[in-house]
């Protein structure tokens, strides 16, 4: 029924307390946080720092804006709605299209100009961001992914998520929605995390739910084997998201565009642990290891390189 | 080390919580457990005056700072006399008047709880050696025979004077002994006889006379013991046994064999000596010992503030341990909960409902509200007044079932007024984001964890022991304090990630 701490400790397995007081408040500054908790602005950094992601069609920052959203989404057939800073993937609405007076959503269903706006008043509100503090809502490019993982995902899009620790990424996994997650890629909500090997981008077990599995409840079809596409540009973009944020202990979302390649899609400087059961690997090894090295290395490519080469996944 | 500074300063609060704690309890006396009653003694000494015109002066010995016993308070009555406390060798009460009148009555009232650690309080003063008197014979000769039979079977003054009591209080005494006994008619005599034997031996002994406690009585009599000095500490013996020691619960009233009474101008009065048993709160035992031992620590304690505050307090002092409680079910077992300490809110005002209601009533308006909630989302209110409008519900609920119960003679009911709304109103809100976001399985989960933690809160807040232990020794927030930056530096797994992570170990790392 349950593990013991000794067998949880010799599988390295990272766990909340010690995530939060021994990485993200040790390597995390607070004042960095609002660069990657404030969607708008992690987009900005990212657009200067020359890091590919999802265009932004605009910003609704009060009531009175909202009037402005059918103009903003007018040249928009898909478009996406996220407040600026969410937690956990919530308030996200996904438009996959319109049909006459409706906006479809990804899952299929129907919403009218007036269901959408509420929503968006909600987001302006407060309702999904941190804190409940006001929020801005923000409305950009809609992914168009990748084909490679049509067999895998369930509506939406799937994203990657690469944990850096120091500038080096030390694990990742991809997660795809599932009819349960109402196709967000948040395994909070029933998505399933498949494990990457760091070194060839090649896809593992899943888990979802706590529970490991091989195939994708779904569509049943195996989640082993994939060879994610553009996979040493994904290690890439990783390591250089954790320079422009400056924070030791991130997490790095990344989806796969049809034409763009990877974008980045958000940061997050409390990542959850999901991605060692993904991975079935303890996030403590890889930690670990590189808290042990006396001289991190510095550019982006020897960073990769160093995960790829001596980081055991 | 790890968290050096972390554990160095818990350890520091932990000694001065501890230390604050056990001096409060062993020294002061302040009580570690709930209701704990002191038994207390009232004792009277009651003088009957007859005078006439002339004027007259009453002396009464009176007790000193007894061994054994603390003087919790002191009275003394006397309508139309002069009183004066003459604090020498012997405390007495001095009552002077100028014309006595036909009968007065005097009061001496002394209030007495027992008290173990004061009682180094003899005399320390070494006393000198006594003349061997002068006896007359026959007695002369019996004396010193029997104090030659006595020295050749003792090895010192203590057992010198056990053996002498034995010999003197035989069962079968011999003649010598026998007439020493035969023209003694009182124990009071008998002590001054066993006294200047003492004297032929030249060791230092005086009289005691003290009361026996006990049950209450009206006519109690001070009884005359024993006390032989060592040489550097006074020793007690039952002049009627030899027995060593003071009897239980023994209040000495005076030592030494000066009068108890010293009469001018008027009869000489009987003493009538009663005393009652009645039981008061240790609490104010300790905080009338604490004032005698003139300790500052009872003037800061929170009894000194008005019962009203107190009352006050007596909750707000549960409020760190419910807090402490949920950093153990929040970081060590991982149960979720809406809101940090929204359950020890509901905690608080299960406190007024008490458990069942409080959990019926819970569930009652958070199951209601959300409806009402459900009902709202599809208005499209904007957030801030659709909260304004969740509260306005509740508080509508909540005079509904108070109506309803009353209506049913359901007292309970009414007490709900104290839930605090604005706490349910924001469950229900949050509740109802997570169950639209989460899906109904997450929020109940939630939901039915926020209720767990507020049940355990209250059964913990609220638990006799617990309550009082803080409230009399507020020290122990300092062991919550520290308690509560040791958790803040656990990093190691919570029960739940045991299960959570179970997975990982179940592979063994196969692939790894």
């Amino acid at each position: 029924m349950f593990a013991s701490p000794k067998q949880l400790r010799a599988q390295g397995i990272l766990g909340l307390n010690q995530r939060n007081a021994d990485y993200i408040m040790r390597y995390n500054q607070r004042n960095r946080y609002p660069l990657v908790d404030d969607k708008i602005m992690t987009k900005k950094l990212a657009q200067e720092a020359g890091i590919a992601v999802p265009e932004l069609y605009g910003v609704i920052k009060t009531e009175h804006g909202i009037r402005d959203f059918s103009q903003l989404v007018e040249s928009h057939r898909q478009f996406v709605i996220k407040p600026a800073q969410g937690a956990g993937g919530d308030g996200i609405v996904v438009v996959t299209g319109r049909s006459g007076e409706y906006f479809r959503k990804a899952n299929g269903q129907l919403m009218t100009l007036d269901s959408l706006t509420h929503h968006l008043s909600n987001i302006l509100s407060g309702m999904h961001s941190l804190g409940g503090l006001p929020d801005y809502a923000m409305v950009e490019y809609m992914v168009q992914f990748d084909p490679t993982f049509d067999e895998l995902s369930y509506q939406g899009v799937p994203d990657i998520r690469v944990i850096v620790f120091q500038g080096i990424p030390v694990a990742a996994m991809i997660r795809l929605p599932t009819r349960l997650s109402d196709g967000k890629a948040n395994l909070h909500q029933g998505a399933i995390g498949v494990g990457i090997d760091l070194k060839t981008g090649v896809t593992g077990l899943g888990v979802t739910q706590n529970r490991v599995q091989s195939f994708h409840p779904d569509t049943m079809s195996d989640t082993r084997g994939l060879v994610i596409p553009h996979w040493q540009h994904i290690m890439e973009l990783s390591a250089k998201c954790a320079d422009m944020v400056q924070l030791g202990y991130l997490g790095v979302d990344i989806v796969l565009d049809k034409h763009l390649g990877p974008l980045v899609l958000e940061l997050n400087a409390r990542p959850g642990l999901n991605v060692q059961l993904a991975n079935d690997r303890g996030l403590l090894l890889n930690l670990r290891q590189v808290e042990a090295l006396e001289k991190l290395p510095v550019s982006v490519k020897d960073r990769v390189d160093y995960a790829q080469h001596s980081l055991g996944c | 080390m790890k968290n050096l500074h972390v554990k160095l300063l818990a350890l520091v609060l932990t000694v001065i919580g501890i230390g604050l704690i056990s001096y409060k309890s062993s020294v002061l006396g302040l009580p570690l457990k709930p209701k704990a009653d002191a038994e207390v003694w009232t004792v009277q000494a009651r003088l009957l005056v007859n005078g006439g015109n002339a004027g007259a002066k009453v002396e009464l010995a009176i007790p000193d700072n007894p061994p054994n016993y603390i003087v919790l308070d002191e009275d003394f009555i006397s309508t139309g006399w002069g009183l004066a406390v003459n604090e020498g060798k012997q405390r007495v009460a001095d009552w002077a008047i100028r014309r006595a009148g036909k009968s007065s009555v005097l009061y001496y009232r002394v209030t007495l709880a027992a008290d173990p650690n004061s009682n180094k309080l003899w005399d320390k003063n070494v006393p000198a050696f006594p003349e061997v008197p002068v006896y007359q014979e026959p007695h002369g000769t019996a004396i010193r025979t029997i104090l030659k039979g006595v020295r050749e079977e003792s090895a010192d003054i203590a057992s010198y004077t056990r053996e002498l009591l034995q010999q003197l209080n035989s069962k079968v005494p011999n003649e010598n002994v026998e007439l020493l006994r035969s023209d003694i008619n009182s124990d009071q005599q008998w002590v001054r006889r066993i006294q200047s034997v003492l004297d032929g031996a030249r060791i230092p002994n005086r009289i005691l006379f003290g009361l026996h406690l006990g049950e209450a009585k009206n006519h109690a009599q001070l009884t005359p013991w024993l006390q032989v000095h060592t040489g550097d500490k006074w020793l007690s013996f039952d002049p009627k046994s030899g027995k060593p020691g003071l009897p239980s619960q023994f209040l000495i009233w005076k030592i030494g064999s000066e009068p108890t009474l010293l009469v001018q101008g008027v009869e000489k009065p009987a003493i009538q000596f009663s005393v009652t048993k009645s039981h008061r709160e240790m609490v104010s035992v300790a905080s009338a010992r604490a004032e005698k031992l003139g300790s500052t620590l009872m003037n800061l304690s929170l009894f000194n503030l008005p019962v009203q505050t107190q009352n006050v307090y007596r909750v707000l002092l549960t409020v760190p341990i419910g807090a402490l409680l949920v950093v153990f079910l929040r970081n060590l077992v991982g149960v979720k909960t809406f809101g940090t300490f929204m359950p020890i809110l509901i905690a608080l005002a299960f406190r007024e409902t008490e458990l069942l209601w409080g959990v019926i009533l819970f569930s009652t308006i958070v199951a209601i509200g959300l409806l009402f909630r459900f009902y709202l989302e599809k208005l499209r209110l904007l957030l801030v007044p659709r909260l304004t409008a969740v509260v306005t519900i509740v508080v509508l609920l909540l005079a509904v079932i108070s109506v309803a119960s009353a209506h049913l003679g359901l007292e309970r009911g009414l007490s709900i007024a104290l839930f605090p709304m604005v706490i349910l109103a924001m469950t229900i809100e949050r509740m109802s984001l997570v169950w639209e976001e989460r899906g109904p399985s997450e929020a109940l989960m939630q939901g039915v964890g926020s209720l767990v933690v507020a049940c355990i809160g209250y059964l913990v807040m609220t638990n006799v022991l617990i309550t009082h232990v803080v409230f009399v020794f507020p020290e122990t927030l300092l062991l919550v304090l520290a308690t509560s930056l040791l958790m803040g530096r656990y990093t190691g797994y919570r029960l739940t990630e045991l299960f959570r992570f179970k997975a990982a170990v179940k592979q063994g790392g196969a692939e790894g």
